[in-house]
């Protein structure tokens, strides 16, 4: 074995040594196996591994690299989010319905990586269903924050977050309906972005609400994450809503400089709700993009607090239908005694659903009911549309738009867990832009400390227009060229007994 | 406007989830203070405002009408449950799966 550090490389980096030969897939997969057999059963980052299947990849992706068949993730160790099927795995989506499904296909997004040659390390916990933003509503455990494992560490791609934290794999996938790729970035400090909806294709993703979902790369910074771009997306004709695009080179625009670019910086992402300490390293983040050469406008995006009214009626609608497939017949949970059909259904679906994930499936038949369905379902509709105008109007002026990702560093576990009003505000500032459908990321901007004297994470949130991931990644490679805040990794030795 | 636990029930037999009274009750609490929440909605003056479905205006794709699909009907059914009510054998006869008798 090699005295590199392995575990703190960039994608690029793993790839140029697999490609000299410096290491092999082999070896590259078993020091993460490693990593993890030391450090998951602290973190619970991981629901399923299978040692057999993923070195079977990395001997397949040795023999491709022998071949001189090379492509830049050719070899390297992916999570995958346990949202995706993938044939084979056990594929849960964090549910104990699901918890012996075992995938019959590919998602699309696991093809892509397959047919590159990258290798599945393993899935990822996240908040069941990826209804929550802290991970504690799995059924497989809650996730630890690595920098600081009393606290959460975001989700609902939460397990995905921890596994590139704390260098558990090489890169991760997420997905994110409300924010669920970027709040658990900027709580664990790794690079996210979720692109513009319809741009990776959801076949195979388990469905949350439909109009929102849309997954995308976790990674230690903006070039891994343009690499990952590179094979995630692309047009599938199996998701009706993936779109037709021209195959795009996501790492095309990284090494453009600044000089002129437009910021805008959104008044009501600075307003009452935004810890002090975040605000303070949210304001040197944009001070260090001024000396880039970049000029700061004001803009305003005045419907922002209306974001969360709105998914919380449009998100659990469109989950309560499409969880309604849920029923104990061809697959997941089924009740072990019923007198009759409906009998059947309600236990089933009572025992195999969690209580954050009934909570939305009833708060959706509620807003679609009879009678209630203009008030509640057509109104948030409507707003929908007045929060995607405000960013048309904002983008006249700017390039991109930046804040923070989050309202908060890490909170302790436990914390918001009996208020699910509270959880909801994690979201605030990351929800409009799915609501918008518009591309957004969150890159580490520095540290906060906390009431106990730790140093979290906080992550600056750069939003861009529709399809403008390239620049978004450009402008985030751009800082993380004259700052190192994403190359810090936690420390994870932890005195003995505290697992 | 106030939600009953009747209301609760109702909602909950719509979605085909059983809830105990208790469950019916924490549930009130916590789904008042969501749809406090989402009741600032009606503060907004929404006259005229065309819905958005989708962040894509987008046209549903038309495919030809060919077999594109391959029939994995083994491979799905490995994922059956197990019938229950005392039986450890999967809820799947000849291709098909079973359920309780519906039409009598």
């Amino acid at each position: 074995m090699t005295n590199i550090d392995l575990t703190n490389a960039s994608l690029k980096q793993f790839g140029e040594m697999l490609q000299s030969k410096k290491i092999s897939s082999t070896e590259l997969t078993e020091t993460f196996l490693a990593r993890i057999k030391q450090y998951n059963p602290n973190i619970n980052a991981y629901i399923a591994l299978d040692e057999s299947k993923t070195l079977a990849q990395a001997k397949a992706a040795d023999a491709l690299i022998a071949s001189g068949n090379i492509a830049p993730l050719t070899g390297i160790p992916i999570a995958q989010k346990d949202i995706f099927c993938a044939k084979g795995w056990q594929t849960t989506c964090g549910s104990k319905m699901l918890a012996n499904f075992i995938a019959p296909y590919d998602a699309h997004v696991i093809s892509q990586f397959d047919a590159v040659g990258a290798v599945n390390l393993g899935k990822t916990n996240m908040d069941e269903f990826a209804m929550g933003s802290s991970n504690e509503t799995s059924y497989f455990g809650a996730v630890k924050n690595p920098w600081s494992f009393d606290r959460v560490p975001g989700g609902s791609s939460g397990g995905s977050a921890a596994a590139v934290a704390a260098r558990l794999c090489a890169a991760a996938t997420g997905t994110d309906t409300g924010g669920s790729i970027r709040q658990p970035a900027s709580l664990c400090g790794l690079t996210g972005l979720k692109p513009t909806y319809g741009v990776v294709s959801r076949f195979g993703m388990i469905a949350f609400a439909s109009s929102l979902d849309q997954a995308g790369p976790m990674a230690k910074n903006a070039e891994d994450c343009a690499l990952m771009m590179n094979v995630m997306a692309g047009f599938d004709e199996r998701d009706s809503t993936s779109l037709n695009r021209e195959k795009e080179n996501y790492t095309r625009d990284l090494n453009k400089p600044l000089h002129g670019l437009k910021i805008g910086l959104p008044k009501e992402f600075f307003a009452e709700g935004l810890d002090a300490d975040v605000g303070k390293v949210i304001e040197t983040a944009i001070a260090e993009y001024k000396k880039l050469g970049a000029q700061i406008v004001e803009v305003s995006l005045p419907n922002t607090g209306l974001s969360i009214p709105v998914y919380y009626v449009l998100a659990p609608a469109e989950a309560s239908s499409n969880l309604s497939r849920y029923d104990g017949v061809r697959y997941g949970h089924r009740t072990a005694e019923y007198t009759d059909l409906m009998d059947m259904y309600c236990k089933s679906r009572a025992e195999g659903f969690g209580a954050e994930v009934k909570r939305r499936i009833l708060i959706g038949t509620y807003v679609l009911s009879a009678g209630y369905y203009d008030a509640y379902y057509l109104k948030a509709q409507q707003i929908r549309r007045l929060i995607a105008q405000d960013f048309v109007e904002a983008f006249k002026q700017c390039d991109v738009i930046m804040g923070p990702a989050a309202p908060s560093t890490a909170f302790k576990a436990g914390e918001k867990v009996d208020d699910p009003v509270a959880m909801y505000l994690q979201d605030i500032y990351t929800i409009s832009t799915n609501l918008a459908g518009l591309p957004g990321m969150s890159v580490p901007a520095g540290f906060a400390q906390s009431d106990d004297g730790k140093s979290l994470p906080v992550g600056l949130q750069i939003i861009g227009n529709y399809f403008d991931e390239a620049r978004m990644l450009n402008v985030a490679h751009q800082y993380q060229k004259v700052t190192d805040w994403h190359t810090q990794a936690p420390n994870l030795n932890m005195p003995e007994g505290t697992a | 406007m106030a939600l009953s636990i009747e209301d609760i029930k109702k909602v909950a037999h719509l979605a085909r989830i059983d809830i105990s009274d208790a469950d019916a009750n924490a549930t009130l609490t916590k789904l008042t203070g969501i749809l406090d929440l989402i009741e600032q909605m009606q503060a907004v003056d929404t006259k005229s405002i065309e819905p958005m479905s989708h962040s894509q205006d987008l046209n549903q794709r038309l495919r030809d009408d060919v077999v594109t699909k391959t029939n994995l009907r083994d491979e799905f059914q490995k994922n059956a449950p197990m019938l229950g009510n005392g039986s450890n054998e999967q809820a799947v006869a000849d291709g098909l799966y079973l359920v309780p008798k519906v039409i009598e």
